[in-house]
């Protein structure tokens, strides 16, 4: 396999890293105003996610260096054409990152009303950008020939973009309400066991809708040789079946072919696009590939080296970290960390 | 203004936010880690309520650092595609390897620092607390690898008319990086031991009981560490000033205010009025042979002028304006200086408190450390000013101009409209921070013992 090609499937990996995990942060920082009745409830399902959420995030960002090192054109090319959005995900992802910190350094009532709406919209945002970003890059948009996009924010917000987005919030909520269930106990476990079976239904309906209309508006399903029919299948399937687990309060169960959900769509979008990154909706040609937006063989070469290090000693030490927290968050004011 | 303009302000204004929050993670994380190391060995539980007291100030200023960072990683690709498609075989591969090597140690760890006191050992919750600090500091090395290149280009090739690495050995020993890490690095914990020194002399002034021996001893620890960190971070900074003669004569030029060549021996300037119009200073202040001392550490060696290298730069990269803003490189290296020296003196001064019995029960010597907080702050944010506009006008030095640099197809209303909301946003950011910080620097220890 040629290096271009390793390199494509390392970040897809970072990329199904990414909304696996942060996935489930985001829903359940969509969740907590609804869930947590009263300050030690809401305080329960924050340390849900206390210990790990930054862990995750740093997925993103690492996603974000990837792209930059190995294919620098698709990193300039995407982060400037989608510029706008881009900014109201930084705010977005700002206020999120303080607001678990900086909640808990005041007794005030409305403080922390505020940073929890903070954290609602903080994931909120993100989640429905990153679906309305992907969306996009499945259908593809207004690439030049000098690999620039000019056509500013509201051509990306089309409909198609906007029904991906919402796809991704109820996916998301779901896959919060999934891993909530199993982190915490009593009441609130049982709330976010319905909120779970709820978002499943829209979720389901939403990603049905998404993949039909995917089937005419792209190539992503039906390209020729690799395209993302099989696994778009298979995320059918394990949402599907998900939506049984949860009725059956197969809670770690559920949770796990939720995760498998996402995972498989994910690979249906890389899939999809292989061996093009960005599709040009202008002239196929001026897509950007994994040839003609790579960096150079030696600099993919030293990355190749550095990430066969140091990818695995991160998956360790990650996974070692749900270990030590695998107990349950119980609503005791006496046991919460603020 | 342009888009070029409001993209250069927009990506100084948010990186010095940025630079605000991190010299204090680079310090404190390693201090914390110091105190739990000290409660560890000995079992004394008030170096564990030391490491808890300062963890508290070191966490709010940390989670302000990481949300500041990601504008910072996203800004290459948003607002600086020229520069991106120009450097990205070069300038990625730190970054990515910053986040697969640091950003992962510290952000996991750091989640297993906080949670994790009642979920592990006393052995793997200080090997938590030194994988943060350990973290934290690989990360300024390779985000440093990366400004060093952008400094001093090594081991690349222009290759279709973008650059290309040649030699990742190179990148990683580019000679100006030791200098710039080492000064960063100091001037972290330079700050770590100036707020840790402020808030406990805010504490002795009020002598709350039993309350002040705890404050003396993180005084006490904080002095050193201090004095350790600004004799550092002004010897590390005269010798990467002597590297700088080599690598950017006209960095040193502006900095000193030096518009013609001196051939054989130059003074030093100290204060100047700079006439940027006629290329001179109207008025200045000089010591004899002052330069050349700093330099080479002799009476003689030559020093080159702006207007010589002007000249140069034009027969070597075309027509163009390569003098940079010499009234801000000037100024910007005087406060920076002059903070410096002033910290040194004070930081002696509180080494030696214990000792000496006038200082030892002088209410005004803890009365200046208190405002005296602000120092590393003021000698950071200057220091880059000074590095990144000294640089001007090139990207990189010598193979990219910013203004090739910016993206094409961000219109200057998108990036007025970002500039706005990331310098009212990150600004308030950075004031409830610094608010929270204050809040939790003059809290009583006591409290957090009577919870427990
Ligand atoms: C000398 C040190 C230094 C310098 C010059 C920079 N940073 Fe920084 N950065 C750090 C030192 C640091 C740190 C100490 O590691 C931080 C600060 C606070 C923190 O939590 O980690 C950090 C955080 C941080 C984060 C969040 C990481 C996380 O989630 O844990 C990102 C994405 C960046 N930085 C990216 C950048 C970029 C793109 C820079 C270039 C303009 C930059 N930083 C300059
Ligand atoms: C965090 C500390 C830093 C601060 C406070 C800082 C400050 C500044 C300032 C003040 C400018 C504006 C110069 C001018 O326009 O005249 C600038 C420019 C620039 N710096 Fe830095 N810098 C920092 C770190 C870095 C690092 C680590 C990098 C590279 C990784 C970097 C890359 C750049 C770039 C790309 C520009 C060009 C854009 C421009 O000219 O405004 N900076 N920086
Ligand atoms: C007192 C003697 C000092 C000297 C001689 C000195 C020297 C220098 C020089 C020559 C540079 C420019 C490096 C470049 O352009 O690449 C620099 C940058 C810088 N200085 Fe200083 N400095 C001193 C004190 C301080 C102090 C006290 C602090 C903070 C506590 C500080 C923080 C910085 C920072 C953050 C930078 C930018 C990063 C870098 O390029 O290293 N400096 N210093």
């Amino acid at each position: 396999m040629d290096l271009n090609t390793v390199w494509f499937i390392l970040v897809t990996i970072l990329f199904i890293g990414f909304f696996f995990l942060e996935g489930f942060d985001y829903g359940v920082g969509m969740l907590l105003p609804f869930l947590g009745k009263d300050d030690v409830e809401r305080r329960t399902i924050i340390n849900s996610i206390g210990p790990v959420w930054d862990g995750n995030e740093v997925w993103m960002i690492t996603a974000g260096g990837a792209l930059f090192a190995s294919f620098p054109n698709v990193y300039a090319t995407l982060f400037s054409g989608f510029y706008l959005a881009l900014v109201l995900m930084l705010v977005a992802l700002i206020l999120r990152g303080v607001a678990f910190e900086f909640r808990g350094k005041r007794e005030s009532k409305g403080w922390r009303a505020m940073w929890d709406w903070a954290i609602f919209i903080g994931s909120l945002l993100p989640a429905l950008l990153w679906g309305v970003a992907v969306a996009n890059l499945m259908r593809g948009f207004a690439i030049q020939q000098d690999m620039n996009y000019y056509g500013g924010l509201l051509p990306l917000l089309n409909p198609y973009a906007l029904l991906g987005g919402l796809v991704f919030v109820a996916l998301f909520t779901m896959h919060g309400a999934n891993f909530l269930t199993r982190k915490v106990t009593d009441s609130i476990a049982e709330r976010a066991r319905q909120a779970a079976f709820y978002f499943w239904i829209v979720a389901t309906l939403l990603t049905v809708t998404f993949v039909v209309w995917t089937f005419f508006a792209t190539d992503i399903l039906t390209k020729p040789g690799l395209n993302g029919l099989l696994p778009a299948i298979l995320a059918a399937a394990a949402l599907l079946v998900t939506g049984w687990f949860i009725y059956t309060r197969k809670s770690g169960w559920a949770f796990i072919t939720g995760a498998l959900a996402v995972v498989f769509a994910t690979i249906m979008v890389f899939a999809g696009l292989y061996p093009r990154i960005l599709v040009s909706s202008l002239d196929p040609a001026w897509s950007l590939t994994i040839t003609n937006a790579a960096s150079s063989p030696y600099t993919l070469k030293v990355m190749t080296i550095v990430a066969a290090i140091f990818v695995p000693i991160v998956l360790v030490y990650q996974g070692w970290t749900y270990w030590i927290f695998r107990k349950r968050v119980e609503t005791k004011p006496e046991n919460l960390t603020y | 203004m342009n888009a070029l303009d409001l993209s250069r302000w927009q990506f100084a204004i948010t990186t010095i936010y940025h630079f605000f929050l991190v010299p204090l993670t680079l310090g404190l994380s390693i201090l914390v880690a110091i105190f739990e190391s000290r409660y560890v060995a000995t079992g004394n539980e008030t170096y564990r309520r030391l490491a808890k007291f300062w963890g508290k100030v070191f966490l709010i200023n940390f989670a302000a650092g990481v949300v500041t960072g990601i504008v910072q990683e996203f800004h290459f690709g948003m607002n600086w595609s020229g520069y991106a498609r120009f450097m990205g075989d070069i300038f990625g591969a730190p970054l990515a390897i910053e986040a697969l090597l640091a950003f992962y140690l510290e952000s996991t760890f750091i989640g297993l620092w906080v949670f994790g006191w009642d979920k592990l050992s006393k052995k793997m919750h200080l090997a938590a607390a030194w994988l943060v600090a350990i973290g934290s500091n690989i990360s300024a090395l390779w985000i440093l690898t990366a400004n060093s290149f952008m400094q001093n280009p090594v081991g690349y090739a222009i290759e279709n008319g973008r650059a290309v690495m040649t030699s990742f050995l190179a990148l990683i020993t580019n000679p100006n990086l030791p200098y710039q890490f080492l000064h960063v690095l100091a001037a972290g914990i330079t700050t770590a031991g100036f707020l840790v020194l402020g808030f406990s002399a805010w504490h002795l002034l009020r002598k709350t009981g039993t309350e002040a021996e705890f404050f003396q001893k993180a005084f006490r620890w904080a002095a050193v560490y201090a004095l350790i960190g600004v004799v550092a971070v002004i010897f590390v900074g005269d010798a990467h000033g002597k590297f700088l003669g080599q690598t950017q004569p006209m960095k040193i030029a502006a900095t000193e205010a030096i518009w013609n060549t001196e051939p054989d021996s130059a003074n030093l300037v100290l204060v100047a009025d700079i006439n940027k119009d006629k290329n001179e200073n109207s008025f200045e202040i000089e010591i004899p042979h002052g330069l050349s001392l700093l330099l080479y550490s002799s009476w003689t060696g030559g020093v080159q002028g702006m207007n010589q290298l002007q000249a140069q730069a034009v027969t070597q990269y075309g027509p163009g304006d390569y003098i940079p803003n010499v009234f801000i490189t000037f100024w910007s290296f005087r406060i920076m200086v002059g903070v410096g020296f002033l910290m040194a003196l004070l930081a002696l001064l509180a080494v030696i408190r214990p000792r000496v019995k006038l200082l030892n029960k002088s209410q005004l010597f803890l009365k200046i450390l208190l405002p005296a907080m602000v120092l590393p702050y003021l000698a950071s944010t200057f220091g880059w000013i000074l590095t990144e506009s000294a640089r001007q006008p090139w990207i990189v030095y010598g193979l990219q101009k910013v203004q090739d640099a910016v993206s094409p197809n961000v219109t200057a209303g998108n990036v007025l409209f970002s500039l706005i909301l990331f310098t009212v946003l990150l600004g308030a950011l950075v004031a409830v921070t610094g608010w929270l910080m204050v809040k939790s620097g003059t809290s009583d220890p006591q409290a957090e013992k009577a919870a427990e």
